[in-house]
């Protein structure tokens, strides 16, 4: 600092160049090492240990009689197990080459043509549609109706009409046996 | 500041160390205000005055509630019927958040009739919609809170939003919720900002009068302070003329807290959450039913919530959108009927957003939708460019004192004549 400016132009280059170095290398580790201390606020917040044991449901399925329907909780959301009558699956099967917005085939829809099980939350905004009682109104394609924004649902639990991009999503489960399906 | 004199010695002692005197005296006292301010300026300090009644209550609500799904519901009903003045403080808590919302909206109005967003106060009115987007976070958080079946379902519509992003969207939901569904991490979580962001507010706000005593208030005319005769300080004019404000204010808030508490809140809240069935029909809190109607006027998912943030987003373009260089819509015949044309699409916009959709709702909202852009990218602009303005006063003291506006009078006493 008590030099004159006259003296020694590189050496105060060099000096610079340091100094940018270090004060380059100081501020990356700092903002690398911040970021990095956020990670386990932010991770944090996503489901916790205890919440993910909680992922499968056993449902007995033995009572639900062709035509009728349950509403099972999974993992806090409703799904919808129906006993689909012949009519609703060749219903579903006549319409897998109709003009489908999210176009899947019924049978990569069900393990079992006469069992449907989907999640029960409308793939717009998440209500819970109309449909599993016998006095709910079921749309134009017999398969459930969104009340919040008038989203339809067909027998197969495809969108056909309304502002939902995605059918009704199949959670995974799998058949025990013949009564018994665990989801998750 | 350095003007502060003072012959207490406890005060100069603090003043000394801490210039908290002569800041007070400088920005509530001094504080040159233009002379001309109307009763539409009362509504920045009566906003500010509900945030405080709103922290206040808060704070003591607080006291007796609990953020756990299977003990909201009915620890909202015990602050109702078995916690002292618990009904007082829930309600004064609740209609206030619509009070707020009601002072803010005018506060809004007036800043876009009178050009208040025009340069120098960009960043004033940036800073004001920051406050209003923290506000509309802490009213959805607090609605949440009393886990009735419209706190669920909007806690579940609401978050869903982000499920419309691309690729990440559906992560991002499952991290709003820590779970699978909305649910008790949910509801923590909630509670946790929800007593935050209005403390974020509170700070917003000062960051907010920062700016604001930076570049002084406009006022009606929309035209610059020239000269002192132009101004008249804060205190007393204004601190009685906002406390005035405040009592006039409190008469209509009150009205609604022991006449007709519920008239804002949704019956179906009364009913405890349940996870496995949507009640009939949902709809928002009033104040977001206008950006709910842009929401659902788009027939695509992610153009919709596309739509409904562009509508809140459009305002921080506002100053540069507005062509016009005179601010207040006092001067402008065409801006000023417009003016009234947008504010009538926005309760149109609220209107549609409160029905359950039909073909002619949907229709009347999708025509709403387009004019409630169209004023701000197509009107505005073009307007400043062919609109012509009334001419503008000399000064803001030449139409009060008749023409001494330029001559400047010692005896014109512009003090005792505000």
């Amino acid at each position: 600092m008590a030099d004159p400016a006259s003296h020694a132009q590189p050496s105060t280059t060099d000096g610079q160049s340091r100094r940018d170095f270090l004060l380059y290398a100081t501020s990356t580790v700092g903002v690398v090492g911040t970021g990095l201390a956020l990670w386990p606020f932010v991770q944090s917040m996503n489901p916790a240990a205890d919440t993910l044991a909680l992922a499968t449901t056993e449902v007995d399925i033995s009572k639900v009689q062709v035509g009728q329907a349950i509403t099972v909780a999974w993992r806090g959301k409703p799904v919808f197990i129906r006993h689909r009558t012949p009519e609703e699956i060749s219903e579903a099967r006549a319409a897998d080459n109709a003009d489908l917005r999210d176009p899947q085939k019924d049978a990569q829809r069900v393990e079992k043509p006469e069992w449907l099980v989907v999640i029960g939350i409308c793939t717009h905004l998440g209500c819970v549609p109309l449909g599993q009682k016998p006095t709910d109104p079921r749309g134009e394609f017999g398969g459930w109706f969104c009340p919040c924004h008038g989203s339809q649902y067909d027998t197969s639990g495809r969108i056909r009409k309304g502002p939902a991009p995605r059918n009704l999503e199949v959670p995974k489960y799998a058949f025990i046996n013949d009564h018994t399906i665990r989801i998750g | 500041m350095s003007a502060y004199k003072t012959n207490n010695k406890v005060v100069a002692w603090i003043e000394e160390r801490l210039p908290i005197f002569s800041m007070l005296q400088h920005s509530a006292v001094e504080y040159p205000t233009p002379r001309n301010l109307n009763y539409w300026w009362n509504f920045g300090s009566l906003a500010g005055f509900m945030l405080v009644v709103m922290i206040l209550t808060g704070v003591f609500l607080v006291m007796n509630y609990t953020p756990n799904t299977h003990m909201a519901f009915e620890s909202v009903d015990r602050i109702m019927r078995d916690v002292n003045y618990g009904w007082l403080l829930r309600y004064l808590h609740s209609n206030g958040a619509s009070m707020f919302f009601i002072l803010v909206y005018i506060h809004i109005m007036r800043g876009m009739y009178y050009g208040s967003y025009k340069a120098p106060r960009e960043l004033l009115w940036w800073v004001g919609i920051a406050i209003y987007l923290a506000m509309m976070a802490t009213g959805f958080l607090g609605y949440v809170l009393p886990w009735g079946q419209m706190s669920f379902w909007g806690a579940t519509v609401i978050t869903n939003l982000f499920s419309a992003i691309p690729v990440v969207g559906p992560h991002i939901v499952t991290w709003l919720w820590g779970g699978f569904s909305v649910g008790n991490p949910t509801l923590n979580r909630f509670f946790s900002l929800h007593y935050l962001f209005p403390f974020v507010i509170f700070a917003l706000v000062f960051v907010h009068l920062w700016a604001l005593h930076t570049v002084k208030s406009n006022n009606p005319l929309g035209i610059d302070v020239k000269s002192p005769q132009d101004t008249i300080p804060f205190h007393p004019y204004y601190t009685i003329k906002d406390l005035f404000g405040i009592g006039v204010f409190l008469m209509f808030y009150l009205s609604f807290v022991f006449f007709a508490p519920n008239f804002f809140g949704e019956p179906d809240n009364y009913i405890p959450a349940n996870p496995m069935m949507t009640p009939p029909h949902i709809v928002p809190e009033w104040y977001y039913l206008p950006f709910y109607a842009i929401l659902r006027s788009i027939p695509d998912k992610l153009g919709g919530v596309v739509a409904m943030f562009s509508a809140i987003l459009v305002l921080l373009f506002l100053p540069w959108l507005d062509s016009s260089k005179v601010r207040s819509g006092k001067f402008r015949p065409i801006f000023k009927q417009l003016f009234w044309l947008f504010l009538a699409d926005c309760f149109v916009l609220g209107w549609v957003g409160a029905q359950v959709p039909s073909p002619n709702v949907t229709l009347i909202g999708r025509f709403a939708t387009v004019y409630y852009f169209a004023h701000f990218l197509v009107i505005l602009p073009l307007l400043g460019k062919f609109e012509k303005a009334r001419p503008l006063p000399a000064s803001i003291s030449a139409p009060v004192l008749k023409g001494g506006g330029m001559a400047a009078g010692a005896h014109a006493q512009p003090m005792e004549k505000a």
